[in-house]
């Protein structure tokens, strides 16, 4: 519990990190920021509309502690100001909607990446010096190495373009209305296939490798040899004994790859016109939309802060050691 | 460690193992391209024939789609990528081993706070805080340097302060105390030596991060759109439609020359890994002596007996 409990105060510290980037960086960037921002909304607000938008953004001539304050005040309300883009709608409404796509999508590439390279990776340190030691970790850093969204195109082009396979793009087809239906979620599956297939492609190699090393360096200690001489079959051997143990280093891995895999797939989401988080990003760098840019940091920091603390809870079930010394 | 063995010691490692040698003659090939193939190829802005022609004699590579020969963008755009991307690997190192060594050479309160300071930036997502810093910013390839130093150089930071923690109790180090050292004199003298071949390892996986930072910022139009880099190239061929258009040759050749570079980089590291990597080294020498003796390798791993 005081294990989860120090976690969850790094998390809160790392939010309040961000909240904090987030209000400095329009104020410590070169130019008025303020003057920037609004530049854009000039013709199509009149004085005092400007006016409140100033306030609503804590954008005034007040001293920076205070804007700070209110700012703070603001968020925690849920409030993350108007979109530019979008106007006049809330940047949190209009975050709102891509949000799931880009969580299903992330979620679904890193969960099905985890499990199939950790898998590959014991395997390969089981059979070592096989062929799938010797080529598939080669081959996957090889694949490793491309653009998350270079492979997307390609993906694209080849099975979307060339063979028709799946779809060109979006989310799910334009003639079907969102419902809880076999159809509906059949669909959202052949729209997310290639995105998805991509990010995991590009992953596996990581996965691989990590539990390889790990495994293989688990293997040759003593309580494994220990378990092999007692006559313990092998999958036994290395499924309870060897595994479970491999498998830390990368489940603290995870968390770290979260943040990287989301930064990915935004860029993914945009060459497959995925309508998440990542279409909005682009949207708002055209648009110069600095509210719905920041809005969609936050967010996408919070999910990440928040996934990170589930790996931890996975992590306390992994480990007995933390759980024997936390109670 | 005697200087003189250095650089001579590293040549020797890579020719020895084959991954390195593959390594280091794909970069070297780019190195090559980057420096002297922008003066073979012409001005890549140039407007040369109609947008999107496929491959020809003509142009190797096709046309663009505002009819910029592909190849040309291509060749000088390594140059720039490249460039970025070597110097941004070496900042983020330099900033992460200063932040690191201190940390783990100072420990207490210092170690708390600085530790507190990486690992907050390691989980807060890399991509989103460049994008928004980079938006603020005048576009250009300082204002990418920058981002991509403030998104990368926690990693590094963490690394280096456990190596420095675990050489900081080993003898030779208290020896240095004893005897009345500087501590600027311990870390530079003492502890660096001993991480020599950790840092270029990591030198080498922040360019590959830099390299795919940088394209990727670059894909999503917050580099300089007008320039010529790998990122802009593919911002441009995804502008233009080139996939719904089947212009294959507008995107292909630039994330296999990313991929190439990036392979390359790896291959060069886990080279120098099993080069330097005592356990490793011991296996193969184990290997090598079973094969000679007619015997079959099994899996063991030998355990490296620490003899200080």
């Amino acid at each position: 519990m005081r294990f989860l409990l120090r976690r969850l105060g790094f998390y809160l510290l790392s939010a309040w990190v961000a909240l904090t980037i987030n209000f400095l960086l329009p104020r410590l960037m070169p130019g008025d920021p303020a003057t920037a921002l609004f530049a854009r909304f000039r013709g199509r607000l009149g004085p005092e509309a400007m006016q409140a938008l100033r306030e609503t953004f804590g954008l005034t001539e007040a001293p920076l502690l205070s804007q700070y304050v209110t700012y703070l005040g603001h968020v925690l309300r849920g409030d993350l100001g108007i979109s530019v883009a979008y106007f006049p709608s809330p940047v949190s409404a209009v975050i709102g909607t891509g949000l799931v796509w880009t969580v299903f999508l992330a979620g679904s590439a890193v969960a099905i990446s985890f499990a199939i390279g950790t898998l590959l990776g014991l395997a390969a340190a089981w059979w070592r010096r096989g062929w799938m030691d010797t080529w598939l970790p080669s081959t996957l850093v090889f694949i490793g190495a491309f653009p998350y969204f270079w492979l997307a195109m390609v993906a694209l082009y080849v099975f979307g373009f060339g063979l028709g396979w799946f779809p060109l793009g979006h989310a799910y087809a334009d003639d079907l209305t969102p419902s809880f239906s076999a159809t509906f979620f059949a669909d959202v599956a052949r729209h997310a296939a290639l995105p998805v297939a991509t990010m995991v492609l590009a992953t596996l190699g990581g996965w691989l490798l990590s539990m390889r090393n790990t495994m293989i360096t688990v293997l040759g200690s003593d309580y494994v040899n220990l378990a092999r001489a007692k006559g313990l079959a092998p999958s036994r051997v290395a499924l309870r004994y060897a595994a479970r143990n491999a498998l830390l280093p990368s489940v603290t891995g995870l968390g770290m790859a979260l943040g990287f895999v989301l930064g990915g797939s935004l860029l993914t989401e945009i060459v497959f016109s995925y309508p998440g988080q990542g279409y909005l990003l682009v949207q708002a760098v055209r648009n110069q939309d600095y509210p719905l840019m920041q809005g969609i940091f936050l967010v996408i920091t919070l999910a990440v802060l928040g996934a990170n603390w589930l790996v931890d809870l996975a992590y306390l079930w992994l480990d007995p050691r933390i759980r024997e010394s936390a109670s | 460690m005697a200087q003189t063995s250095g650089v001579s010691a590293w040549w020797g490692a890579i020719r020895r193992d084959r991954k390195a040698t593959s390594g280091a003659v794909l970069l070297a090939l780019f190195a090559l391209i980057g420096i002297a193939g922008p003066w073979l190829v012409g001005d890549p802005q140039a407007l040369v024939g109609i947008p999107l022609q496929p491959p020809s004699l003509q142009h190797w590579l096709g046309t663009t789609g505002q009819g910029q020969d592909v190849l040309a963008q291509l060749v000088v755009g390594t140059r720039v990528s490249l460039a970025i991307g070597f110097a941004v690997g070496l900042v983020v190192v330099l900033v992460g081993a200063f932040v690191g060594i201190t940390a783990g050479y100072f420990g207490g309160r210092v170690d708390g706070l600085l530790s507190l300071l990486f690992n907050v930036f390691l989980v807060i997502p890399g991509l989103p805080l460049a994008i928004v810093i980079a938006a603020y910013l005048p576009s250009g390839p300082l204002t990418l340097g920058l981002v991509l130093i403030v998104t990368g150089w926690a990693w590094n930071a963490r690394v280096l302060r456990a190596q420095t923690l675990s050489q900081r109790q080993r003898d030779f180090v208290a020896a240095a105390i004893v005897t009345g050292e500087s501590d600027f004199r311990i870390i530079t003298r003492e502890i660096l030596p001993t991480m020599t071949s950790l840092l270029v390892a990591q030198v080498i996986g922040s360019t590959v991060y830099a390299i795919g930072a940088q394209v990727g910022l670059e894909f999503l139009g917050l580099g300089d759109v007008s320039a010529v880099t790998w990122g802009t190239n593919l911002y441009w061929a995804q502008n233009d439609s080139a996939l719904l258009t089947g212009a294959w040759w507008t995107f292909a050749p630039t994330g296999l020359c990313v991929a190439l570079v990036g392979f390359g980089l790896t291959m060069l590291n886990s080279g120098f890994d099993e080069i330097t990597n005592p356990r490793l080294q011991l296996e193969r020498a184990w290997r090598a002596h079973l094969f000679a003796r007619g015997h079959k390798a099994t899996r063991s791993t030998p355990v490296v007996v620490d003899h200080d």
